[in-house]
Parts: structure tokens; sequence; C-alpha cells
């Protein structure tokens, strides 16, 4: 029951949250003079009937909490607005634009964990090993390495090579998992290293720490002193206890996250929502970008409950409440 | 003086004074500098959410009377957790309290704002338990003894660092040493620092709080001397807190012994030390080490059962009732009165239903309650 | 060289000096000793020295070339196909970018770009961060329960997503990005700032000052701060390699520096059409941006270890227990240099 009572709080934070999220876009965009926002909506080459007929069709003369009430029952009703252009729906652009990026972001998320992590234990329990230094200095790397410049590398040194001796496995672009698993993944492989290496870094050198840490500790002293083996030492008492602050970090690290699929979607041309939405700001195409900034905080908001309950499960002292 | 529930707030008078020397309970309030009626302090334990509900109260001091009298010393003794140091902040003023008054010459300073506090503040003045902690290690020892000054803005440039250096000589520290770090001093010497910063403002009252537990037991008497020696000086008072009543017999006019955020008993050195009537004092009083191994060996031990209870459920009746060799039922039930017991003089004030009388032997009552 | 004996010559070096400070020199002397020591620190500070020399000098090297960096040479800087043209060819150092630039001239210019958003960025985001995070810390309560949440939720909140937004209301442009960087960087400073101050807060001397009448303002600038700029070095060493990169990923994607002005993020945007036939326009604009954020990243590493030799406990956890009960002297150094609000000992006098 504590469980659902946790949960309830938190989706009715999260609702203020995206609340707020919408609040201040709607704000950012609308609170200005109709005929700007009107030009920023019909495009900078509008006529000014155009413009009219935009300001007219949108309400755009209306007192603006009129304007918010019509915008926020939109978005209750789960309606993102139109793209004045095309009068296409922005719920089916962002529909059609999800699937490249869910595919990158799940495959990056589970190749990021499993080489940070595994990495970064590996490292700790091997301190001062070459392998510890090596893995050090790759994190450094890893680290000041923009996701723009080693995505541009791997297309320079793997998939130019790669497809110039008539090994056509790695592309780019997107094609969905229903065309075949293999043609998927051999297009999904490098923006998923791309868009994984920095994380991996950033968790290798926070799993290391925090291992090295728990390592540390008198109660380890203690499971060993009692005789048992290295290996539960490690794996049953300090890995577990040493993830903690690592999982609560995943939280904040989805939303960074999203800025690397913006960037990764770019450089391997894999359409998908942040692609779309960098698109958006050459067009002008404000609906778009309100759309996309609100379907960021919702997936935030969403990841962060999630990685809260895992929180809660992995550590015994954090009660749920 | 504590009261049970339902019973109207006892009403101060001169007659509960403490620190007044046996035979001059008559004497004029002139003579005393901190007054503390009543004062209860209350933590509120929060949940750990954005509005935070309070879910319980530490009862850290509730209702506690007391008061120290002009250029005398008030011993105040109690366990790790009885609200000795929560009491003694409450009087600096550090802490608000939950309800209750202090007044300072007259005057009422409970709860006042930073500001109206200010002047008080030259009255009042600390010395930490922690020589390492209460000097902040990233400032030198002239600008850590300075700050006073600073603060209240009296002296400034070469009028400040002479002051500050007689200070220093004052307290036997060496005036050359003025730019130094902290960490290049010993704890005695730290806390000789500490004494300085004190002073500085020619305060009335110094608030000790456990200034001597952290230090080595050579350098507690260098202390405790420097601290009566400017005493006699300038006239000081102090409330001198301490685990043990050891280090308090020295310095101490009077002594009061706090439990569980209440006041066990209360009175001037003599018979507290001599002939104490609460059995917590009698216990606290045979834990302490003797220096005489003949007189440790004739000396009744009483080892108390258990741990300091929660002060967030303090233990119905009289709160010392569970550990108490000789708690009967009555001591679960009512809470006992803080008053003078037994035919004792009204300076000395016990908070027991069944005092420790001349001769009885503690540990014989605590054998014959055991089943 | 041991820590004991280094301890041993400073104390040495002061007795000469009693008006010197031991301990608060000692623990930025140590600090800067073992730097010194540390020879992949030393070699990134003479990269980040010549990176600043360069791009001072930008301007010194155009009058040397003749190529402003925004001037296009359609005869000499392209091939016939209109490609650019190699290193080396006409007189062009690093080759040439798309429209026939000097791409060497033009990197020089990126560099500063870098450099002032990086440098610039950190300063404001430090500032606002330390003062947060002692607010939040210090003050608690309903104040610290608000900027918390307000930390975690810019933290947790995509910085590109923000940039496109502000991209389109304002327009991309140098105060723009500056003001999109510092705001999701202060919140790191600031998060660790909090968490310091609230155990600084709670040591005696803070009580010990408000004893004394002290105003929080005086408290958090005075008495906390002093024992937070070990970290905050850190932290902001560590914070401008992550600006730079923030620039450069935000012109890459069209939200930054715009053409003309030159940023390496906006050269390696165009190069990304090229990468087929001129290597180096690829190459050199990513290179610089690697080797400079690498030499920020290296730095900061080294100033925290020199500062906090944690990590080297941990890694001697048995010889622990023999340093803390027996050798005070070498106890001192190590929290002396620890940086943080570790209480030192007391060995010294």
């Amino acid at each position: 029951m504590a469980l659902i009572r946790f949960l309830i709080r938190r989706i009715l934070t999260g609702i203020v949250v995206i609340w707020v999220v919408a609040s201040a876009s709607f704000l950012l965009f609308f609170a200005r003079p109709a005929e700007t926002v009107a030009r920023s909506l019909a495009g900078r080459a509008a006529s000014p009937a155009v413009l009219q007929n935009a300001i007219n069709q949108l309400g755009l003369n209306q007192p603006i909490l009129v304007q918010y009430g019509h915008y926020v029952s939109r978005l209750v009703h789960g309606n993102l607005g139109f793209s004045y252009y095309d009068q296409e729906s922005v719920n089916t652009i962002l529909k059609q634009d999800l699937p490249p990026t869910a595919s990158l972001v799940a495959g990056a998320v589970i190749l990021w964990l499993i080489v940070g992590l595994g990495v970064g234990i590996l490292s700790a329990t091997r301190a001062r090993s070459f392998f510890d230094r090596f893995a050090t200095f790759g994190v450094l790397a890893g680290i000041s390495l923009p996701t723009f410049v080693l995505g541009e590398l791997l297309l320079l040194v793997v998939f130019l090579p790669l497809n110039e001796h008539g090994f056509h496995w790695i592309q780019d672009g997107y094609v969905g998992p229903s065309g075949g698993l293999g043609q998927w993944v051999g297009h999904m492989v490098l923006p998923w290293v791309t868009l994984a290496t920095v994380q991996a870094a950033v968790y290798t050198r926070l799993s290391r720490g925090s291992l090295l840490d728990t390592l540390g500790e008198d109660y380890i002293r203690t499971a060993r002193a009692k005789g048992l083996s290295e290996r539960v030492v490690i794996y049953r008492h300090a890995v577990r206890a040493a993830m903690t602050p690592v999982v609560s970090q995943l939280g904040v690290d989805l939303g960074a996250l999203l800025g690397g699929v913006v960037v990764v979607e770019t450089v391997f041309g894999l359409g998908g929502l942040g692609q779309v939405s960098v698109q958006a700001v050459d067009t002008d195409n404000l609906p778009v970008i309100i759309g996309f900034v609100i379907v960021a905080a919702l997936f935030v908001v969403v990841a962060n409950i999630i990685v809260d309950m895992c929180y809660a499960l992995l550590d015994p002292r954090i009660r749920i409440t | 003086m504590s009261v049970g529930a339902g019973d109207p707030p006892p009403q101060h008078d001169a007659g509960v004074a403490v620190g007044v020397p046996p035979g001059s309970s008559d004497a004029g309030t002139d003579d005393i500098l901190v007054r503390v009626d009543n004062l209860v302090k209350y933590f509120p334990i929060r949940s750990a959410e954005l509005f935070r509900r309070t879910v319980g109260q530490v009862h850290a001091v509730d209702d506690v009377s007391l008061t120290i009298r002009r250029g005398q010393t008030l011993g105040l003794v109690g366990e790790t957790g009885s609200g000795k140091s929560t009491l003694a902040r409450c009087i600096a003023g550090l802490i608000p309290v939950t309800s209750g008054r202090v007044w300072f010459e007259d005057r009422q300073i409970t709860n006042l704002s930073r500001r109206k506090m200010q002047p008080f503040r030259r009255e009042i003045q600390m010395i930490f338990q922690d020589p390492y902690g209460s000097l902040n290690p990233r400032r030198r020892v002239g600008s850590i003894i300075g700050e006073p000054f600073a603060i209240h803005g009296l002296a400034s440039g070469a009028d400040r660092k002479r002051r500050v250096q007689e200070l220093m000589e004052r307290v036997g520290l060496n005036p050359e040493h003025y730019n130094r770090f902290p960490a290049e001093f010993s704890g005695g010497q730290r806390q000789r620092i500490g004494v300085a910063r004190a002073l500085a403002l020619r305060p009335k009252l110094i608030i000790c709080d456990e200034p001597v537990s952290a230090l080595d037991v050579s350098i507690q008497a260098q202390v405790l001397n420097l601290l009566a020696d400017l005493q006699d000086d300038y006239g000081l008072s102090y409330l001198f807190i301490a685990h043990d009543l050891d280090v308090v017999r020295h310095v101490s006019n009077s002594v009061a012994v706090m439990y569980l955020g209440r006041l066990a008993e209360v009175g001037p050195k003599a018979p507290i030390y001599e002939a104490p009537r609460h059995p917590y004092t009698a216990a606290l009083l045979s834990a302490a080490p003797a220096a005489d191994p003949e007189s440790a060996a004739q000396r009744q031990r009483i080892i108390l059962v258990g741990d300091i209870p929660s002060p967030i459920n303090p233990p119905s009746g009289c709160r010392f009732h569970p550990r108490c060799p000789k708690a009967r039922d009555l001591c679960a039930e009512a809470e006992p009165a803080l008053e003078p017991r037994l035919g004792d003089p009204d300076t000395h004030l016990t908070a027991c239903h069944f005092p420790i009388e001349a001769g009885e032997s503690l540990a014989a009552a605590g054998r014959r309650e055991t089943p | 060289m041991s820590i004991a004996t280094e301890f041993a010559a400073e104390a040495h070096a002061t007795e000469s000096a009693p008006e010197q400070a031991i301990e608060g020199r000692s623990q930025w002397y140590l600090t800067w000793r073992r730097l010194r020591h540390d020879r992949v620190a030393v070699g990134s500070v003479v990269v980040i020295l010549i990176i600043t020399l360069l791009a001072i000098a930008a301007p010194l090297f155009v009058s040397l070339t003749h190529h402003p960096p925004d001037s296009t040479y359609p005869l000499t800087g392209t091939t016939a196909a209109g490609l650019p043209v190699a290193p080396g060819v006409h007189g062009f150092w690093l080759g040439t970018d798309d429209v026939g630039r000097d791409l060497f001239i033009r990197i020089l210019y990126g560099a500063r770009v870098s450099l002032f958003v990086g440098v610039v960025t950190t300063a404001i985001a430090a500032a606002a961060g330390v003062s947060m995070g002692l607010i939040a810390g210090y003050f608690g309560g309903w104040v610290d329960a608000v900027l918390a949440r307000f930390i975690d939720a810019v933290l947790a909140f995509p910085y590109v997503v923000l940039a496109l937004a502000l991209a389109v209301v304002l327009g991309p442009s140098l105060p723009v990005i500056i003001g999109v960087i510092s705001f999701f960087s202060w919140a790191a400073i600031s998060r660790i700032v909090r968490g310091q101050t609230l155990s600084l807060k709670e040591k005696e001397f803070v009580e010990a000052a408000r004893s004394l009448g002290a105003s929080p303002w005086r408290i958090m600038f005075l008495d906390i701060l002093p024992n937070l700029l070990a970290p905050v070095l850190v932290l902001a060493t560590l914070a401008i390699p992550q600006a730079i990169v923030f620039e450069a990923t935000l012109s890459y994607l069209g939200l930054g520096i715009q053409q003309p002005t030159p940023s390496w993020g906006n050269i390696l945007a165009e190069a990304q059409n090229f990468y087929q036939e001129a290597w180096w326009f690829v190459v050199f604009p990513a290179a610089a941006l690697l080797i400079t954020t690498l030499a920020f990243n290296l730095l900061g590493d080294g100033i925290r270890d020199a500062m906090d030799p944690r990590t080297e406990r941990v890694f001697a956890a048995g010889r622990k227990r023999r340093r803390r009960g027996r050798a005070p002297a070498r106890t001192v150094a190590v929290t002396a240099a620890a940086g943080g609000p570790e209480q030192p000992s007391s060995a010294a006098s």
C-alpha cells in the first residue's frame, strides 16, 4: 500500500512538473505580440493577409488567459496542436518519429549500463592494475569526446571504409525492426555506440568510485573476516550497496540523454523526435517544438519515477513512505 | 521544578533559586544574572518530503527552571542526550525555545530576533566542546579572536590587533602566533583560543559546553585553572556543562543534574556531592573513578541498567524509573515534583518520590527490588 | 618523496618565518607540489597555455598568412571541382573549408569562441552555483526544499531541448548560448556546494560565529565559503570542458554560433558533408576540440587527486589504521591537503 501511495504522489508531482513546463513554454512562445507569434507560426515570408488569417484562426488576439485556457484544455485532451504549414497533427508527426528515437534510447541505455557498470566494477576490483589505468584513461577520453565528434569519427573510420570494401551491413538512416532484425541492428549499431560512449564513461567512473568507497567500509572487512569468498563479498555485499548512488544518478542522466538523442539522430540521419525538432527550428515550426518540449518533460518525469522505484527496491534503507 | 499533567504552571519565586548558598536563601534578586523559567524545547521530527509533516517530537528540554548568580558557576551535569547542551543553546539564544522564558538581568531575552539579540550577544558568550570543530580551519587565529570586534564594530585595524594580542597573552598564548592557523596549535591551546574569543567582548556570562571533555586529563586542569582565574579577575559567571560530576566539582558553586530533559536534582555543591537525594545523582557519583583506590573499593558502585531511553517517547511518570534501582509502581504513574525532600533547605531540590536517606545503601535497594 | 617528509620540510620552512601561515599555505602548497610532480597535469597545463596563446595570437597569424577568417579564396582555396584544398597547398597550412576559407585561421578563431564560452559560463555558473548552494544548504527549511527540487529539475532537464526552444524565440546568438550553458552548469556545482554546506553548518565554528552575533551572510561567505574553495576549484576546472562541448554541440546543431563566425561546432557541421573528400576538414577541428577538452579534464582530475588523497587511502586500506594511529605529521599533511571540511589534526604544534 505504501508503494501505491508513493506512486500516486509521484505521479501527482509529475503532473505538476509537466504543467510547469507546459506553462513556461506557453509563456515563452505566446506571451508576445500576436503579430510576432503569427509570423513565427506562419513562416517568415507570410503575407499580411496570411498573418491576419493565422491570428484569427488561432485566436491570437484573444486575451492571453483565454488563450492559455484553450492551450491547457487542448493538452489535457492529449492534443499537442497542429503544424501550421500542412495542418498535420503534431501528435501524428511525433508518433511517426517515435520508433527511431525509442530504438536509439533503449539500445543505448542497455549498452551504456552494461559497459559502464561492467568496466567500473572490473576496474574497482582490480584497482591500479593495467586494466584499471587503461579504463581510467578511456573514461577521460570518453568524457572529453563530444557525442557529435564521436559520431562523425565513426562515420569516417568505420562506416566509410566498410562500405567502400563492399561490407554493407552497417548503414546510416533508419530501418525499423519489422524489416528484419539484422538490418535494424545494422542501422542502429553506430548510433548506439555513439550515444552510449559518453554516458558509459561517466558511469564507469561513478561505479568504480562508489565500489571503491564501499570496499573500504568496515562491514566489508567484517564480511571478509568471517570467511566469505571474495566473490560473495564483492558481488553479494559490495556491488549491491555501491549501485545505489549509481541508480539515483540514472534519473538525472536520462534527461541529458535526450540532448544526446538530438545530436545522434542528426549525425546519422535517423529521423526521430530530435532531428525533427532541430529541423523545426530551421522552419520556425513552433507547435512541433512545443510538442517535443512537453514530450521530453513527460519522458523525464516517467523515467524518474521508474528510477526512484528501482532505487527504493535496491536500497533497504530507503523506505517508501 | 517539574509538574504533573494538569497542574497549574508553578510560579517562580525566590525560594527555588538555585545556587544560593545555604542560609542565605532570602538574599535579594540583584545578584541573579540569568533566570530560566519553565523552559521547554521540543524538536519536531519531520518526514522527508517537500511539505514536511511533523511526525513526532524530541523532548529535549522539558520544563526546566534554574538561576545563575553573578560571579558564580552553575554546573550542569547529565549523560549524552539529557538535553544539557540544548538548554545551553536556548539560553544563548542560538535556537528558539518552544515555551518558557529566559531572563538576563531582568530583561526577557527569549526568542528575540537576531537584531534585538545583538546587544545580549556581547553579554553571553560560549566556549565549545570540540577544540577542533569550534575554530574555523581556514581562518587565522587573529581573525578568529578578533571576529567579535569585527561583528560588533568595536575595534579595527591596529587597535583590533593590539586587543587580540592582549587577549592571547591573557589566556596564555604567544601573541606572536597571531597569524597562525588553528591546525598549528594543540588541543589545549585551541581551547585557549576559544576562551580568548569568548572573553573578547567582556561578557557577563560564559556558557562552557563541556570545555574540557575533549582534552587530555593533564591539559584539563590547565584550562580549568585558566577559567577560574578569569572568573576571579573579571567577575564572570559560568554555566558549566559536563557529562560527569567529577569535573564540575572543582569549578561549581552549585550543581544541576539533568536527566532526559528534566532536572533530577539541583542544589549547592556540598549536599549534592555528600548526600545526593536522587538515585540518578548517586549513580553518576558512583560511576566516577576515584583517585583513591581504597575508597573506591569501599564505595558501592551502582550500575545503571540499559541506555538512556529515547527522548521521543520519554517514560511515563518519573523519567528515570525504568533504570532506577528504587523504582516502585508509583514512579511509573506520577511525575515527582522538584522540591525540597527529607527536610532539605529550599535551595536543594529533588525530583524523586523515594529520595535517598542518609546512610541508605542504594546497591542494597537495587538488589531488593530486582526479582 | 613521501608526504611525511614533505610536511617536515614544510614545517621546517616555516620555523624561520613564524609570521607565515603554515596550514593555510600548506594546503594549497602541498596541492601545488603534488600537481607539479604529476606529469599528466603539467602537460595539460602546457597544452592549455599553448591553445590559449594561439587563440590570443590569432590576429597575428592572420597578418602572417593574409587570410582573414571570413575571407573566401575561390581561386586558390578550392580545387577545380570546387572541393577544399589539402593542407599545405597554396599556403593554407591546414587546408581550406568547403567555400575556400583558411581552415587553420578558422580553427584559431574557433578556439577564441570556445575558450571564451568555457571560461565565462564557468565563472557565471560557479558564482551562481556557490551562492544558491550556500543559501539552500545554510538556510534549510522550505528555502532548501524548493531550491533542491529546482536543482534536481534543472539537472534532469534536457539542455538541448531548452536550447531548441530559446533558439526559436530569441534566435541563436552568443549571449543565448552563454545563458543556456550557464543555466545548466550551475546546478551541478550548486548540488555539491549545498551538500558540503549542510555538513559544514553543523560544525561548531559556525555555531560559534552565530553565538558572536554574526549575520547569516557573514557566516556563509566568511566562514563556510573558504572551506569550500577547494572542491569548487575542481568542479570549475571540470565545468570548463563541459561548457566547451556544450557550445560545440549547440553550434553543430545550428543552435549556437552562426556562420560566418567560426566555431569548432559549426566548422564540423559543415565538414560532415565532406568527410569523404576532405578528411582534414573533419579531423583538425575535431582534434582541436578533443585536445582542449581532454587537457582540461586531465587537469581537473589532477587537481582533484592532488587535493584529495582519499583515492589513495582506499587503495591503501591496510595502511589507513596505522597512519591514523602513529604518524601524526602525516595525518596533518593528508587532511590539510584534503581541502574538504575535514577537521585538521592537532599534531603540528
